[in-house]
């Protein structure tokens, strides 16, 4: 009997390993249950990260676009109105008025990581007798590929952007039959053309972004788009992502331009992941209410199988104080050891699954992050659970009428 | 240190108190116990022995009546202080041994001491051990209670019950589940304790052999006491 440990600590020790069977049952549901909330809790954090990853690395957090244009009504004097209807007038490809002082501006804003000014519009890409319109968007590589992590994505030739070269996708470069160091004829809807040489091919994993999205440099866009001296975008990150459209209505307010956050314009990427987060809520619940059910249970049993055990210790002077805390500490101690071997199983069943579960040509769906974090709350909160699960058959047991309870 | 260990006044009991169903099972006792006194305790089954030990026990409240344990009313107190009180002037032996089945022999004789100190400590394993000596059972301490035989079980009770030296040991027909051999051994270690200890014995039993071997004989029949005197031994019986 260990000399440091209080009565009811001994006692429920005692109890449990006693009754090894139902402790041994118990400890397995609560191991299976605990081990499927880490695996799941882990695997939604990764595949959410990933995701975010991904939307982050394809796109600026904020983009800086000119106003849109709008009609202004024409008017011989106050309150006489030329004509009644206002149409919509159309929106003509322009650049951000004072774009240079806009970006210093932006530069020295504070939570701005980095900006770059992009000038983009739609083309005719042209080879023999096929062609296929493409997005045109012209950059400064050495800001933009920083925001837009192209170079990732690259499976051929460099992210280098020359005057007359050109990144163009996968399925574009199959579809006009060109292959790297080839020309292409760009034409764009100003009528002006140039011809230009892949410098680059790059594979972003979806084939429409694959066929239409081309890169040039700032300055052949400019020329091309016409549009001398002028941008379509500034794209800026920032330091936090999630507060990037409180940041994109002060720059909005602050300078005139339209600023358009990516949270605003992923609206239904952060739709799926709060449904997802819903659900995952919901099974975890579920799953942590059936344990603390399987917690109760086993412990009424064991009151009622020692209700005259606990007449007995009550007759030899026990207070009702001393069997609730008998009955808790079982609970709590049933938490925290199916806890550590459920953290154990979640954690395998993490690891066998980032080793078999793999995208078709055998690379990782996405890294596997694991946080000791996640371990120790799952440990606490089954703890918590146990003891709280505990909670009915301790009173119970407490309350049980010493007379009674001898007789059985 | 009063001499009498346990006064009833007038108690009386009744159960589904305010129903229709109300009894009353004893019709007022009166009762007196000195140090050191050996005293049987009999009558028919139903007649309000067991109610009346609970009462004297504490494990139970009297619906009238008053009841002095060492002195002190039990009437003014809490159910805190009753459970103090029992632990430290009350022992219990019950028919069936009623250990502990997760804890060794000397564990058990400690219980009251633990449940009193809250940890374990040396001074409560030495006294278990002298106290499992006393009944004979010291090789036996590191033994599960479950391997013990019927005989041993009870004197390990035996060796509980004293574990917090009571003033009074109370006994639910200690021997009843014993076979006649193991019942004298068992019978033989409280009249012992009795004698070396003077802790003051009340005995439930049906036996009317070992009743007559206790120093008085009280009577309880329809939950009235109708005989309370004195065992006269021979010399022949004392022998």
């Amino acid at each position: 009997m260990s000399r440091w440990l209080p009565f009811e600590w001994i006692a429920a020790l005692r109890f449990l390993r006693e009754g090894w069977m139902q402790t041994f049952f118990i400890l397995a549901g609560i191991t299976i249950g605990v081990g499927v909330i880490v695996f799941m809790s882990a695997l939604l954090a990764g595949l959410q990260s990933n995701f975010l990853q991904r939307v982050l690395n394809a796109q600026a957090q904020i983009m800086l676009l000119p106003p849109d244009e709008v009609a202004r009504p024409l008017r011989d004097g106050p309150g006489i109105v030329e004509d009644a209807v206002v149409q919509r007038p159309t929106q003509r490809l322009r650049s951000i008025d004072q774009w240079q002082a806009v970006q210093t501006q932006m530069a020295t804003t504070s939570g701005v990581t980095m900006t770059s000014p992009v000038a983009s519009g739609a083309a005719l890409a042209l080879r023999g007798e096929a062609s296929r319109s493409i997005t045109l968007t012209g950059v400064e590589p050495e800001s933009y590929f920083r925001i837009v992590r192209l170079p990732d994505s690259i499976v051929a030739g460099q992210a280098r952007l020359l005057n007359d070269e050109i990144i163009i996708g996968t399925d574009l470069a199959t579809a006009l039959g060109v292959a790297l160091g080839d020309k292409l004829r760009v034409t764009a809807a100003s009528g002006r053309d140039a011809t230009l040489t892949v410098s680059g091919l790059f594979d972003l994993g979806n084939r429409q972004v694959n066929e239409r999205n081309t890169y040039v440099a700032l300055r052949t866009a400019q020329s091309l788009l016409n549009l001398i001296g002028g941008v379509t975008s500034l794209q800026l990150t920032v330091q936090d992502a999630y507060a990037a459209e409180t940041m994109a209505q002060a720059i909005q307010g602050a300078t005139g331009v339209r600023a358009d956050s990516w949270i605003r314009t992923n609206m239904e990427f952060f739709t799926a992941v709060n449904a997802q987060r819903t659900a995952n809520t919901v099974i975890r619940l579920s799953v942590g209410l059936s344990v603390a059910l399987g917690i109760a249970s086993v412990l009424v049993v064991s009151v009622v199988q020692r209700s005259r055990e606990i007449g007995i210790l009550r007759a030899m002077g026990g207070t009702r104080g001393q069997i609730l805390r008998i009955f808790l500490i079982q609970g709590g101690v049933l938490g925290l050891l199916g806890s550590l071997s459920g953290s154990g199983l979640g954690f395998a069943a993490l690891v066998l699954w980032h080793r078999w579960a793999r995208q078709a040509d055998g690379s990782e769906l996405f890294p596997l992050t694991i946080q000791p974090d996640l371990f120790l709350a799952a440990m606490g909160v089954a703890t918590l659970t146990g003891v709280l699960a505990a909670m009915a058959p301790a009173l119970r047991a407490a309350r049980l009428d010493p007379v009674v309870a001898i007789r059985g | 240190m009063p001499a009498e260990v346990l006064r009833l006044e007038d108690i009386r009991k009744s159960f589904n108190l305010g129903t229709p169903l109300e009894t009353e099972v004893l019709h007022g006792i009166d009762l007196m116990l000195r140090r050191g006194e050996f005293c049987a305790l009999i009558g028919p089954s139903g007649s309000g022995k067991s109610t009346l030990l609970n009462l004297i026990g504490l494990l139970d409240r009297p619906t009238a009546g008053r009841l002095f344990i060492e002195g002190h009313d039990t009437r003014a107190l809490d159910d805190a202080a009753l459970t103090r009180l029992r632990g430290h002037s009350i022992g219990f032996v019950f028919q069936y041994h009623h250990l502990i089945g997760a804890f060794t022999a000397a564990e058990n004789v400690m219980m009251p001491l633990l449940l009193d100190r809250g940890h374990p400590d040396d001074t409560m394993r030495s006294t278990a051990e002298d106290l499992l000596d006393r009944v004979g059972l010291l090789p036996w301490k590191e033994s599960r209670v479950g391997n013990l035989s019927g005989g041993q079980q009870q004197r390990v009770a035996i060796a509980r019950a004293l574990a917090m030296n009571p003033a009074l040991v109370l006994a639910d027909e200690p021997t009843g589940n014993l076979d006649t051999r193991s019942a004298d051994g068992v019978f033989a270690l409280m009249r012992e304790v009795n004698r070396t200890h003077g802790t003051a014995f009340l005995i439930v039993t049906h036996d009317p052999r070992l009743a007559r071997r206790c120093d008085r004989i009280v009577e309880v029949v329809d939950g009235r006491i109708v005989t309370n005197e004195a065992v006269v031994h021979s010399a022949a019986e004392e022998a």
